[in-house]
């Protein structure tokens, strides 16, 4: 019963996968229809010396680490905020989640054109108001930029699974290690966070799937620029196969994220298999 | 030892979480404001918008007007249905089997499955849209399903799994041995206890078809256009754009935004990954 | 009895496949900017008179160009009709891309030599000519007359230099405080978005992008003045966010009366002087775009066209929907329905003449001559082996254009030197040509 889903899964993988390998190994320029000579390892040597290559990397693993951390930190802390009692929880836990509703490309105009613009957005506003020198997000700090966008979609999704494994806790062992003496820090340390630890490794490797592949977000507003300061693995494959037309370059670029991704994955894996045997 | 908790420490909490969670849904909120204003009023100063101008509709009718809102609504209604349904129909025997009939290496089919998901889709573009050309799926609303089912079947496959294993298999055998067939067994047994994954699944996999932005843009052109691309068309336009890129926005999210809300209960019950023991 | 109303039956069905033989559905894909939106309003009237529907595609320039280059090129057929440029016209008609429209010149309503020589010209590639031009533009200094009168200045007559234009304007009229700076200039990262500006810019300081052996250029001391300058420019009196600001987001601040100057195209001049859509319109004017060691490509050359891939199924309906479009009656239409002060300017002798049209927009006169005045084939101070101006007519120039335009823009927003910026794109431009088989 398991086959038919792999038969897809594995078509899905291998068609697509065979082709990307086999055109990274031509030289095939869509806009220049000359034929498609078969170059070797021409199209990888281009793509891993392509000076931007070295500053993708460090992107993608900066954007990626970046994120979960503020969304895994800020998703422990509306947790524990959200578990505590209050008025009107319900309408504050929907106010909470409501970005995770919000489409990438709505959600990246709408922060780039209403908050970030310098001259219009609201912090620019605001900034100019008090007198000070309006930031210039795009410009002066991309990546962070897309970092605080994408944090913005992605705490709730953290907040929401961390938030339903706070409340299986078992508060009758709180209340005894607070008893016994147990200080705040110490009872979060040994109680709640071993409680979460699960909940915690889930939310970094369903985010690390999706963060892998961020395009939308800087596609509508950075462009991965200026310069490269805001291209991931991913835009950057985009930029030869899709902007420069380059299918055999971005398709090497392909195959190398390919790789990358499974290595990822495999760390991932390891991590995320022992959490889950239980 | 009850835990009695103060009026004021439940004022404090409240005005906090209060803060916080109007914070994170003031860029939403902001959206809508604008998009009952004109453009000149609404590239004005926050506080002069919010109390020095009027409020009008006209942003919603221009972009009516200028891009059929309910061909693409109903695109996307028929693209993220259809590709979780599909999904469904082919993810739940397969974590059925993993979960009841596991083999020595259903835990490594199920990563690998994952991993799958890892792969960034530009890489594989260009040959899918070769693929499509050759068999005639360019902008139709059959391609996108499948594409977005497969790039989902992973995650419902994995949400599904952690839900089945939940289930004691000492309901099904007790069933079996009261004489249970295998078809009575999912139907009367397994399907009731399960539904709370899968509707959480099922919600959880609506809302990332209706957002997925790269295949929808790039396997479409006008047919089977869905909200993704309607929205693709306010980005940067000429002139003032605040308004209509609100008012456009609003369209492309309420949907989505007003089921989550309806079925938020469902979807923190599901949403654990079999992450909650 | 029986017999009749089988009759009846058929000749009903016939009539429907017929009908439904004549009417038929196109796809249009199409940018964003103001004129095509204009069409896309207009577009019912041919709709009813021919009965067909159009499927319109709007996207971002970028997206589009992305979208429609990926279907045209892997023969998708998902467009009918495509909007591109001068660019792409001449480079796609050569590589059997585009269906060509030499049958237009048989129409004598259409009338296609009142079209400009020198924008079919530019749509042409071995004398066959691929896309019908809804408007073409130049370049040329936009400026505000209040402000400029308050600063006690008069706008130039003769072509100035850009260290004047800094200097003597610019530099006089800068004033935050009050939200009013001295220029916007584009600094989005493309090559139609920032290189448009500085590729002209650095015409001007006597800059080319390959010699005659198409040797890259880009680390030459002409490159390093005229990227220094355009960058020094932009810090001292620009606005803040300059490098997310693209064609489109400039012409919103200078509508808004956030700019005292501003280069850009002649086609965003209408919309600039249209009441009803620019808060500046009775304060704008406009001389030419500046100059320095050369008055040499100084002012691009672009047109927005029409055109039809040939992978389109359905190229006569096509075709009749293009004749439309750019016909002397859609211009009227324009002219009647939006004002003529908004009919698209710069491609047909008989608008650029018309009374009506004259009079609502008196700066077209100023348009037309700097239009004719741009050369795509004699673009630089030194001899080349291309032809455009603000871009070079070879496939490979989009890549390199983009990625030098990533560059300028990182020096702009000051995350590189302008140094480190032209050593990179020099760099990337080697590659790129080596790779292409250009150079050794």
């Amino acid at each position: 019963m398991i086959s038919p889903s792999v038969i897809l899964l594995l078509g899905w993988m291998i068609i697509p996968l065979s082709l990307t390998i086999y055109f990274s190994f031509l030289r095939y320029n869509l806009i220049t229809p000359t034929g498609n000579p078969f170059v070797g390892w021409e199209n990888y040597y281009w793509f891993l010396t392509d000076p931007s290559f070295k500053a993708a990397m460090i992107n993608t693993l900066v954007m990626v680490g970046g994120i979960l951390l503020i969304t895994v930190i800020g998703g422990i802390g509306f947790a524990l905020l959200l578990d505590r009692p209050m008025w009107g929880q319900g309408i504050i836990r929907i106010m909470v989640i409501a970005p995770f509703f919000v489409m990438p490309t709505v959600s990246a105009l709408v922060w780039k054109n209403m908050f970030m613009n310098p001259v219009n957005g609201i912090f620019g506003r605001i900034a100019t108001g008090l007198g000070f020198e309006p930031i210039d997000f795009m410009g002066q700090i991309p990546l962070l930029s897309i970092v605080l966008i994408v944090s913005w979609m992605w705490l709730p999704f953290a907040t929401l699974i961390l938030f339903t494994a706070m409340q299986s806790l078992d508060q009758e062992q709180l209340e005894a290690a607070e008893m016994d003496g147990a200080g705040w820090t110490s009872r979060f340390i040994f109680i709640v966070l071993p409680h979460l630890a699960r909940a915690i490794t889930v939310v970094i490797l369903i985010q690390t799937i999706f963060l892998l592949s961020i395009f939308a977000e800087i596609l509508v507003t950075t462009n991965g620029g200026p310069g490269t300061a805001s291209t991931n693995l991913t835009y950057l494959i985009y930029v030869s196969s899709l902007l420069q037309f380059d299918v055999g370059m971005g398709s090497a670029g392909g195959v190398i994220a390919i790789i990358l991704a499974n290595i990822v994955a495999i760390f991932l894996m390891r991590m995320i298999g022992k959490n889950l045997d239980a | 030892m009850a835990r009695s908790v103060s009026n004021r420490a439940k004022a404090l909490n409240t005005a906090v979480a209060g803060t916080l969670g109007f914070l994170m849904f003031f860029p939403i909120l902001w959206i809508i404001v604008l998009s009952f204003k004109t453009e000149e009023d609404a590239i004005r100063a926050p506080l002069e918008v919010l109390f020095n101008s009027g409020w009008t509709l006209e942003s919603f009718f221009t972009v009516q007007e200028r891009s059929d809102y309910f061909k693409h609504f109903s695109n996307s209604v028929i693209i993220s249905l259809g590709s979780t349904f599909l999904g469904l129909l082919i993810a739940v025997p397969a974590a059925w089997a993993m979960a009841f009939v596991p083999a020595k290496h259903t835990k490594n089919v199920l990563m690998w499955m994952l991993s799958t998901k890892m792969l960034p889709p530009v890489g594989v573009l260009v040959p899918i849209y070769l693929i499509f050309r050759d068999y005639g799926l360019l902008d139709t609303r059959i391609g996108l399903v499948f594409v977005l089912m497969m790039m989902n079947l992973p995650i419902i496959i994995w949400m599904l799994y952690t839900y089945f294993k939940e289930i004691p298999g000492e309901i099904l055998e007790a069933a079996r041995m009261d004489g249970a067939s295998l078809r009575e067994e999912i139907l009367y047994v397994l399907t009731p206890m399960a539904i709370p994954g899968m509707a959480s699944t099922v919600l959880l996999n609506i809302i990332l078809a209706w957002n997925e932005a790269f295949w929808t843009l790039n396997l479409t052109a006008a047919k089977a256009a869905p909200l993704t691309a309607f929205i693709a068309s306010y980005s940067s336009p000429e002139g003032l754009f605040y308004a209509k890129l609100s008012a456009a926005s609003i369209m492309a999210i309420a949907p989505i935004l007003i089921m989550g809300w309806f079925s938020q209960k469902q979807l923190v019950r599901g949403l654990t990954f079999g992450a909650v023991k | 009895m029986k017999l009749k109303s089988a009759l009846i039956g058929a000749s009903a069905l016939v009539s429907l496949a017929t009908t439904a033989a004549l009417a038929d559905e196109i796809t249009v894909a199409t940018v964003n900017n103001a004129d095509m939106i204009v069409m896309q309003k207009l577009a019912p009237k041919w709709e009813e008179a021919t009965g067909h529907t159009i499927n319109w595609v709007v996207l971002e320039e970028n997206i589009l160009r992305q979208r429609t280059t990926q279907d045209i090129a892997t023969n998708g057929g998902s467009f009918d009709i495509i909007f591109i440029g001068a660019y792409e016209a001449p480079i796609w008609g050569a590589n059997g891309w585009l269906t060509s429209l030499n049958d237009f010149a048989d129409d004598s309503d259409y009338d296609l030599n009142d079209i400009f020589q020198l924008v079919r010209n530019g749509l042409s590639a071995d004398g066959n000519l691929y896309g019908v031009p809804l408007y073409s533009e130049t370049s040329f200094t936009f400026y505000r007359t209040d402000i400029f009168e308050a600063a006690g200045l008069e706008a130039p007559t003769e072509q100035i230099t850009y260290t004047e234009l800094r200097d003597n304007y610019i530099a006089k009229v800068h004033d935050p405080d009050n939200g009013i700076f001295g220029t916007c200039q584009r600094g989005k990262a493309g090559w139609g978005e920032n290189m448009a500006f500085v590729g002209p810019l650095a015409n001007a300081f006597g800059a080319r992008w390959f010699d005659e052996e198409w040797q890259p250029q880009l680390d030459s001391p002409e490159w390093h003045a005229a990227v220094n300058y355009y960058v020094d420019l932009m810090n001292a009196y620009g606005p803040p966010g300059a490098t997310a600001n693209g064609h489109n987001e400039n012409r919103a601040l200078f509508k808004d009366g956030k700019c005292a100057t501003w280069v850009d195209a002649t086609s965003a001049a209408n919309d600039v002087r249209n009441p009803n859509t620019s808060s500046v319109a009775d304060v704008t004017d406009f001389f030419q775009a500046p100059k320095q060691v050369t008055d040499k490509g100084t002012g691009w050359f672009w047109s927005w066209a029409l055109a039809i891939p040939a992978s389109s199924q359905k190229a006569d309906i096509a075709k009749d929907f293009l004749k439309w479009g750019t016909s002397k009656e859609y211009f009227e239409m324009v002219g009647e329905s939006e004002g003529w002060v908004a009919v698209p300017s710069g491609t047909r002798a008989s608008v650029a003449d018309d009374p009506r049209y004259l009079e609502a927009a008196p700066f077209s006169t100023t348009i037309k001559e700097a239009i004719f005045a741009a050369d795509p084939a004699d673009p630089t101070l030194l001899p080349v082996p291309y032809t455009g101006i603000q871009f070079v007519a070879i496939p490979e120039f989009q890549g390199i254009g983009n990625y030098v335009g990533q560059q300028v823009s990182a020096a702009l927003a000051g995350q590189q030197s302008v140094e480190e910026a032209l050593t990179n794109s020099q760099q990337f431009a080697v590659r790129e040509m080596t790779k292409a088989g250009y150079i050794e």
